[in-house]
């Protein structure tokens, strides 16, 4: 028989402004087992957990049940307290009152009874708990980023420095991501190449970083501090360690109208091509959709002129197997797509384009090499008119835009109106917005700056329509603060298009088990305290994959991935988790069932003998589990016809009990 | 089950610890109401549950039995809700196909984000429940107070 | 009725004792009455030769028995086995229940068998004697002689709805081979699911009410072969030896079917030996219709190394609701 101590915690008038504590720890004294019960104001506090510590040694209790809020918040908590006391941190229930009860009950009668209820099946399931110990597996000291944009730089760069080995992985044949595509970064308005592409170099000569550019994860299996990923290299058709990048194929192979993704199709590159002067691994890489000699075996130039004799068309993907201790996702995001925006006319006019098309337009990289130019006649706008929140906040339109803030949108509207204010002073601009969203350090100064120095017109409105007529895009939108209808005659509009995670996500979630949001971001194992980790064990998160994110708050984030992954790679060893399955070998009947739902591939089967009736023996086939591997899902406890699977931690008989418990 | 002589719909919900229970909790910390019939037991995954387990509750009064999990695709354990689903809707079907009430089981899928929609699934349900009365067709008289 | 006679079978299973290929041979004996056939263990010619039967009431499927009678010796046991009685047989093995170089196995057709109780509610009690003459069975009774009955129209239920005549395991065909029959078993399944919900619960009600939980249905079951059942287990909360409220009959039915569920091959040993008359087979018919129209077609048993539909899953599966609602359409 268990003795149970009972630990009500009021968390300040959380718990106790709608649950009776007294009542709870007074009616839970008698329930079976329980030989102490009492109340505190936080019993996650150090005073609370010292008089866990201290009614267990006087009471010699070997479990203890805590009434407080959710398992996810203090459940490690208190085991550390259990453990601290003596007994088995896995002697330890929580009954969840706070979210489950005090919180959405506003009658103390109504609350008090839920919460005596949630205790007693606490109670009923410590009375089965069992003392269980963790396991320990080794853990690969490598690290694997998925990305290469400013994010998964950043973090290789910082695992890296602590003298980790990283892989980068990026589907682009260059590192660099977005940022390499923007002109300038707000609020400081350094250019973006200035900043980022020494740090693709430093990627690039670092020596304990690999880049798996042009390459995707195709697989991945195994656990934390053990994984075993494939990664596809996919044929770029040019060695990689022969080509010295000196772009001479690019200017002389004959396919010159393939739309330049880079430039984001404001102009055409060749069938071979480096994506721009900066990229990281400079080589040049091959498009197969586009290159005659892959398609029909005719031209071959670029192997002509390549005099290092890099290009080999012959080449074939490849796949990588590599193990990993620990994954940083860092896909990223892009912006949606504008089709279904025909009230923006961004398909009727080339003189509507999205903010990322300005910033390729601006940048002297770009296709106009930095001069604003509009992209149907090439002639200055004079008028340009910044629509904000297309796609973003938009509640009523679910089916093309998102309900969520973009949240860089505001400073890059503000910051192209200053730089095209500050450049073309001829140029009128005007912006309509919902609300300017300006915090962060420097950033509401930088907008006022736009508004009071460079004279922006921001008007507080929607845009109804565009309509090209003639040469003009005839805007039409509201102004709220002077309760006005507006006509404005642009010569060019700039779309603030919404942001979205990179659509590699959802399948690299599914791969990587981690969960995500409705909207494909990725969440994180908890959104205030541990927001760069995912819940699924050593998988992190890096940069917008998490969220929308500007640059810095990127880099931030990317730092405290890597520090993450470097306290994960630090250790020899991992103590698992012990609520794993468990085959009863006497029950087990060898069926294979529960191979067969395991997603980890724990489960293997041995033969052993077994004595039979009348002193005979038989060898039988018998499920083991591999506890290292086990990540206790329970989906074989189910699929055992027999019920010989059971799970640690969630015992049939313990869940049973707490039906019961529930149902009295 | 009968409670001071009302019959007051008792539910008994299994969320999953990484979608539902969370999303359980979210409900809480939005201060979302939902009824005090619902009854929350944790489970790893919705593929832990046992349909002896689901017997069991109605067995022992439970008006209404709910699973919450991960949605499809969205599993911790990657492939769980899968055979949660195919579980519960051969089960589910073979409750309906012995008369007991399509009403009284169900499975949602309730991701951590999904809070509203935890509250809402589970007045709904209970309404539900509710309207359907008492449970009288898995009922186990040995186990009425 | 049955076109294989019991002097090919024992005339085989000698042979087969005699070259030493088996050792043993599992077979149908005579019990007490012509109709009240038991399966049995022959070791030599002689005891076959008196004792070994085949005919119109040899219902059993041997399948089950081969997981402990392999375990008992490394030589081979001859098994004769119907056609249903492969498909139990393949789905035994794809559950790697025995093995499966320590079986002889022959299969053999068969015609349908015959259901004492129609035989019974035709002619009455006090039956003496029993043979088949074509189409025909001779039943001899106690008080009106010798009886002539069409052998179809006392046929089995579950052999009127045939599923398939071909074997689908064997070392040795005996007969000719058969061929996968386009049945209406699930006619029954969808009569009672056009009904309302309170029309099936008081048809249930009215069945089950019956079970007086004797565990034939899980004793004969050839998919219930645990080493250790649920039923018989204390700590799996279903434990229960006798039914002391309508909550357990309802709860060990389901039960019962849901672990065999994917895996029941449809062979309706249950129905047959439910000593109650509780149509059992239908719960189990059920699940395979839904599975069936769910899933897509499955067999279990076809195939060795099939994965069953409650181990496998599709990523566009149905949600539950859905097949509540697609019940509640028919």
């Amino acid at each position: 028989m268990q003795r149970i101590g009972v630990f009500v915690c009021w968390c300040g008038s959380n718990i106790a402004g709608t649950v009776d504590v007294q009542a709870v720890s007074e009616a839970l004294k008698n329930e079976p087992g329980v030989v102490f019960s009492t109340n505190y104001q936080y019993m996650c506090s150090q005073a609370g957990q010292e008089l866990i510590i201290n009614s267990v040694k006087e009471h010699n209790l070997t479990g203890i049940v805590v009434c407080s809020c959710s398992p996810r918040m203090h459940e490690a908590t208190f085991r550390k307290t259990a453990a601290a006391a003596g007994i088995n941190p896995y002697m330890v229930e929580i009954a969840n009152i706070r979210e489950q009860c005090s919180w959405i009950h506003k009658d103390m009668e109504i609350g008090t009874e839920k919460a005596i209820i949630l205790g007693k099946a606490a109670i009923a399931k410590v009375n089965l708990n069992a003392p269980l110990t963790p396991g320990e597996s080794p853990v690969t000291k490598r690290a694997l980023v998925i990305g290469g944009g400013i994010a998964g730089i950043q973090t290789a760069l910082d695992i890296a420095e602590a003298g980790f080995p990283v892989d980068i992985v990026e589907t682009k044949p260059t590192i660099g991501g977005k940022m390499a595509q923007i002109d300038k970064t707000f609020p400081t308005l350094d250019c973006a190449a200035c900043i980022l592409t020494p740090k693709m170099v430093d990627v690039a000569q670092n020596d304990k970083i690999r880049i798996f550019s042009y390459s995707e994860v195709e697989d991945v299996k195994g656990f934390v501090g053990n994984f075993d990923v494939k990664i596809k290299k996919k044929a770029r058709y040019v060695k990689e360690d022969i080509c010295t990048g000196c772009g001479v194929c690019t200017e002389k192979c004959p396919m010159k109208k393939v739309p330049n993704e880079f430039n984001l199709g404001m102009d055409n590159r060749r069938a071979i091509y480096i994506p721009f002067a900066q990229a990281v691994p400079k080589v040049a890489t091959i498009d197969p959709n586009a290159c005659n000699m892959l398609k029909s075996g005719k031209c071959g130039l670029c192997a002509k002129v390549c005099t290092a004799g890099a290009i080999d068309y012959t080449q074939k993907d490849e796949i990588i197997e590599e193990k990993y201790g620990a994954i940083v996702a860092a896909t990223g995001f892009n912006p949606i797509s504008m089709d279904k925006f025909d009230e923006y006319a961004y398909n009727q006019s080339k003189d509507v384009i999205t903010s990322l098309e300005f910033e390729r337009l601006t940048n002297a990289a770009g296709p106009t090499a930095g001069k604003l130019l509009r992209p149907s006649d090439g002639k200055h706008p004079h008028k340009i008119v910044f629509v904000q929140c297309v796609g973003s906040r938009c509640e009523s339109c679910a089916e093309k835009g998102k309900e969520y803030c973009s949240k860089i949108c505001c400073m890059y509207t503000a910051k192209h109106a200053m730089l095209t204010r500050d450049k073309y002073p001829d140029t009128e601009v005007y912006v309509f917005y919902i609300d300017v969203r300006t915090p962060g350090k420097a950033f509401d100064e930088f907008y006022r700056r736009a508004v009071e120095e460079y004279n922006v017109h921001y008007i507080k409105g929607m845009v109804g329509k565009i309509s090209p007529e003639g040469d003009k895009l005839m805007v039409r939108g509201s102004d709220l603060l002077n309760n006005k209808q507006l006509t404005i005659d642009a010569d060019l509009v700039v779309l603030a298009a919404a942001i979205e995670p990179d659509k590699s996500a959802r399948p690299l979630a599914t791969m990587l088990t981690a969960s995500m949001d409705t909207n494909d971001f990725f969440t994180e194992a908890h959104p205030k305290l541990r927001p760069v980790e995912s819940p699924t064990a050593g998988v992190f998160l890096s940069g917008a994959c998490q969220g929308p994110k500007d640059i810095p708050e990127t880099v931030s984030q990317a730092s405290a991935a890597a520090a993450k992954v470097i306290g994960l790679l630090a250790k020899d060893k991992l103590t698992g988790n012990p609520c794993v399955a468990q085959a009863n070998e006497l029950m087990c009947n060898g069926c294979s069932s529960c191979e067969k739902v395991c997603p980890y591939g724990a489960i293997t089967y041995v033969d052993k003998e077994f004595r039979m009736p009348n002193r005979t023996t038989a060898i039988r086939r018998v499920a083991s589990v591999n506890p290292a591997v086990c990540q206790g899902c329970g989906a074989c406890t189910v699929a055992c016809p027999s019920g010989a699977m059971d799970l640690n931690g969630f015992l049939n008989k313990q869940i049973i009990a707490e039906v019961d418990a529930i149902c009295k | 089950m009968q409670v001071n002589g009302e019959y007051k719909p008792l539910i008994v919900a299994f969320c999953c610890n990484w979608c539902s229970y969370a999303g359980a909790d979210l409900a809480g910390t939005n201060r979302s109401n939902y009824p005090d019939n619902v009854k929350i037991i944790k489970v790893p995954c919705s593929c832990r549950v046992n349909p002896m387990f689901i017997l069991r509750a109605f067995q022992r009064g439970a008006d209404g039995v709910i699973l919450c999990g991960c949605h499809p695709g969205d599993c911790h354990y990657t492939s769980g809700n899968y055979y949660t689903r195919r579980r519960m809707a051969l089960l589910f079907s073979m409750l309906n196909f012995l008369g007991i009430e399509k009403e009284r089981t169900r499975v949602e899928w309730v991701s951590a984000a999904e809070g509203a929609k935890f509250a809402a699934t589970m007045n709904e349900f209970t309404e539900a429940v509710a309207k359907l009365g008492e449970n009288k067709r898995l009922e186990d008289l040995r186990c009425k107070r | 009725m049955q076109k294989i006679t019991s002097e090919a079978l024992i005339n085989k299973a000698c042979e087969l004792l005699e070259n030493k290929t088996v050792n043993r041979v599992l077979g149908w004996k005579v019990g007490e009455f012509a109709y009240d056939i038991t399966p049995a263990l022959f070791t030599d010619c002689d005891s076959l030769k008196s004792d070994f039967v085949f005919g119109d009431f040899c219902g059993a499927n041997f399948s089950k028995y081969l997981v402990s009678e392999t375990r008992k010796s490394d030589e081979k046991v001859l098994v004769f086995l119907k056609p249903c009685d492969t498909y139990s047989f393949n789905q035994l093995l794809t559950e790697n229940r025995f093995n499966r170089e320590n079986v002889y196995a022959i299969g053999i057709p068969c015609e349908g068998m015959a259901d004492i109780s129609k035989i019974k509610a035709a002619v009455g009690d006090g039956i003496v004697g029993l043979s088949s003459e074509g189409d025909k069975i001779i039943v001899d009774t106690l008080y009106d002689g010798k009886q002539e009955i069409d052998a179809k129209s006392v046929m089995a239920e579950r052999c009127a709805v045939c599923k398939s005549k071909k074997c689908v395991a064997y070392d040795e065909l005996m007969g000719e081979e058969g061929e996968i029959v386009d049945s209406n078993r699930f006619d029954e399944v969808e009569k009672l699911e056009k009904m309302t919900e309170d029309e099936r619960y008081a048809f249930w009600q009215g069945e089950l009410s019956r079970c007086i939980r004797c565990n034939a249905c899980r004793d004969i079951c050839p998919a219930c072969t645990c080493e250790n059942c649920v039923f018989d287990n204390p700590e799996s909360s279903v434990q229960n030896k006798a039914i002391s409220d309508s909550f357990e009959e309802k709860m060990f039915h389901i039960i019962r079917a849901f672990h065999v569920a994917g895996r029941c091959t449809d062979c309706g040993e249950c129905s047959r030996v439910c000593p109650q008359n509780i149509p059992l087979h239908l719960l189990n018919r059920k699940f395979i219709k839904d599975i069936n129209d769910f899933y897509g077609e499955y067999q279990a048993g076809a195939e060795v190394g099939n994965r069953a539909p409650l181990v496998d899953y599709t990523l566009e599966d149905l949600e539950p609701g859905e097949a509540l609602e697609r019940g509640a359409e028919n």
